[in-house]
């Protein structure tokens, strides 16, 4: 059995603002580290793993120093890793970043499970799985409470909302995991230092087999036009002052004002 | 790709078992909106597939729907991504719309990209608003890093425009009774899928109701630490006829289930009263309760940002003044 598993290295903080000499985020003072949901998806790999085994690869595209978050997934258990990297690959919106993991997961090949965190922390748009899914002609289970291998089939419990499904979808498959799914487990020393003897994997677009028409910016339909902050609220406050006997009973006044009372 | 070929609004009408989802008639709200907007010739259509579904159309001709494209057929009569997303890609290239709009649910959110990776397009993620800029193009906006960052995403040059919309940012209209419009049936061929087997669905229940639908909420913060302090706001909304609701820190402590959690990743409320208690208003917070009529706020911080969307604040230890404002609501009853 073969894992594929799709981690992500976003800001450890979504406490960001725009520089204003700039218009773009701020990225001053501001750690990267693996998108949390990401932490999930590896932490099922891992259990699949010990409990039928498996080969996991994890894959993210991104900058060069991206291949930090590639280390922490070796170390947690990860058996080698797939970085990404090109200024091809700069700029992309969902499908052309899903385009992009879409070609390496061929190119990688043989899997039967590709694994994802619900959504990445930074624009949290829960795209990406789906869209690889898709460009891959595979089945998808989104939302994964739960996941267990039997026979060729994903079993998951998919959290609705409103209400549990209970399914089953043939491997090979997409699965996005939630938080609910697991306990993300602290790499061990021994993960730690023996992350480095494991193979690291940089491919650009030559390397992945991309159509760089389809990649980054260039393949990417949508248009950031302008980032900003929310607007700032400016309600005109009435303050309670005194003591508190006295909050309470002006306090009071207002519920019987609103036909509370 | 001509885009002047690609004409018309589309809604995806979510219904399970044949009751429609409340979603796609906010999405009918908006679209009205965005028709008047680019100039009135935009058809606005609602897209229905299921099976034994087109009786939902007298619903959506109500909400504003001009045209309902219904699809119905046995391997429809149950949600599956893949069979979904095969049959709106050949709707979408048969009937070519400029824009396509459907709700940020469980099910727009894994239904959406599909189709849109099928047919080469963009799709924005989550929109909180939707409007036509001065050149005319079609914008979205949408929450980035949490609803600290806000974006403008447009699709220029690909169609149909995609969109998936946070639920309870737009209200529906009231119902236009006995509205009209047309009923395109079409046959297509569905394709089945065996590789995705549903094996059963189970109600959640909830340890208290929704705060979505409460008309009066008194909401906790990160300051209530315990089951105790958690008493005092049951308490108040009890004798207020409210319910207690949360932001995100008191939700993860366990108190309190996410039906009860107000906020960008929980419900968008807009009820009659809201009293925040220890509760500081991130931005994702405020978002979702900033609409409603009458905002109270306690906060022993003078400088939380709470205060800057709320109409009455009380800058004390909620510790000591709910409890004061309990004896007085007594005393009054009394």
């Amino acid at each position: 059995m073969k894992i594929l598993v799709f981690v992500k290295q976003v800001p450890d903080t979504v406490d960001v603002k725009i520089d204003p000499k700039t218009g773009n985020i701020c990225r001053d003072g501001v750690q990267s580290t693996v998108n949390p949901y990401d932490m999930n998806a590896i932490e099922a790999a891992l259990q699949i793993k010990e409990s039928t085994g498996a080969t996991i690869c994890a894959v993210s595209m991104g900058p060069p120093q991206a291949m930090a978050v590639l280390d922490h997934a070796l170390a947690m258990g990860c058996d080698e890793c797939y970085l990404l990297s090109d200024r091809a690959f700069g700029g992309a919106d969902t499908l052309a970043t899903g385009y992009t993991l879409a070609r390496a997961a061929e190119k990688i090949g043989d899997y039967d499970l590709l694994l994802f965190g619900k959504c990445a922390t930074d624009a949290e748009t829960a795209q990406t799985a789906p869209i690889v899914a898709e460009f891959l002609g595979v089945p998808q289970v989104t939302l994964a409470d739960s996941l267990e291998i039997k026979d060729g089939w994903a079993y998951c419990r998919r959290d609705m909302g409103t209400f549990y499904q209970d399914v089953k979808v043939k491997l090979p498959a997409m699965v996005s995991v939630t938080e609910n799914i697991n306990s993300p487990r602290f790499p061990t020393a021994k993960g730690i230092l023996s992350r480095k003897k494991k193979p690291h994997y940089t491919w650009d677009a030559v390397a992945a087999e991309c159509d760089t028409t389809r990649t980054g910016a260039a393949g990417s339909p949508s248009v950031n036009k302008r980032i900003f902050e929310p607007p700032k609220h400016n309600t005109d406050t009435t303050y309670f002052n005194g003591e508190i006997e006295e909050m309470a009973k002006v306090f009071v006044d207002v519920l019987e004002a609103e036909h509370r009372i | 790709m001509n885009k002047a070929d690609y004409k018309g609004i589309w809604i995806f009408a979510e219904q399970e078992n044949g009751v429609l989802s409340p979603t796609p008639l906010e999405l009918l709200a908006k679209a009205i909106d965005l028709k008047a907007k680019l100039g009135g010739t935009d058809v606005i259509t609602a897209v229905l597939l299921g099976k034994d579904v087109a009786g939902i159309s007298e619903t959506l001709f109500a909400q504003g729907a001009e045209q309902v494209i219904v699809l119905e057929n046995d391997a429809l009569a149950v949600y599956k991504h893949r069979v979904y997303a095969n049959a709106l890609v050949k709707l979408v290239e048969k009937h070519k719309s400029s824009i396509f709009l459907f709700a940020a649910s469980p099910i727009g959110r894994e239904l959406a990209p599909r189709v849109m990776a099928r047919l080469g397009t963009g799709l924005t993620a989550d929109a909180i608003d939707l409007d036509v800029d001065e050149d005319g193009t079609f914008v979205q906006t949408t929450p980035n890093f949490g609803g600290n960052i806000l974006s403008h995403i447009a699709i220029p040059e690909k169609r149909p425009q995609m969109c998936t919309v946070h639920p309870k940012v737009f209200e529906p209209i009231e119902p236009i009774e006995g509205a009209k419009g047309t009923v395109i049936r079409e046959e297509i061929e569905i394709i089945a899928d065996d590789d995705f087997v549903i094996l059963g669905n189970e109600e959640k229940v909830f340890k208290s109701k929704p705060i979505g639908k409460a008309n009066v909420v008194v909401a906790g913060g990160f300051g209530v630490k315990n089951e105790e302090e958690l008493g005092m706001l049951n308490t108040l909304a009890e004798l207020i006829g409210g319910q207690v609701g949360c932001s995100r820190p008191l939700r993860e402590t366990g108190m309190l289930g996410h039906e009860c959690q107000i906020g960008q990743s929980g419900a968008t409320i807009n009820p009659e009263l809201i009293i925040n208690v220890a509760i500081s208003g991130s931005v994702q917070y405020m978002a979702g309760m900033d609409k409603s009529k009458c905002i109270m706020s306690i906060n022993r911080d003078a400088n939380a940002p709470i205060f800057s969307a709320s109409h009455f604040g009380a800058v004390a230890d909620y510790r000591k003044l709910v409890p004061a404002i309990i004896e007085e609501i007594q005393n009054r009853k009394a």
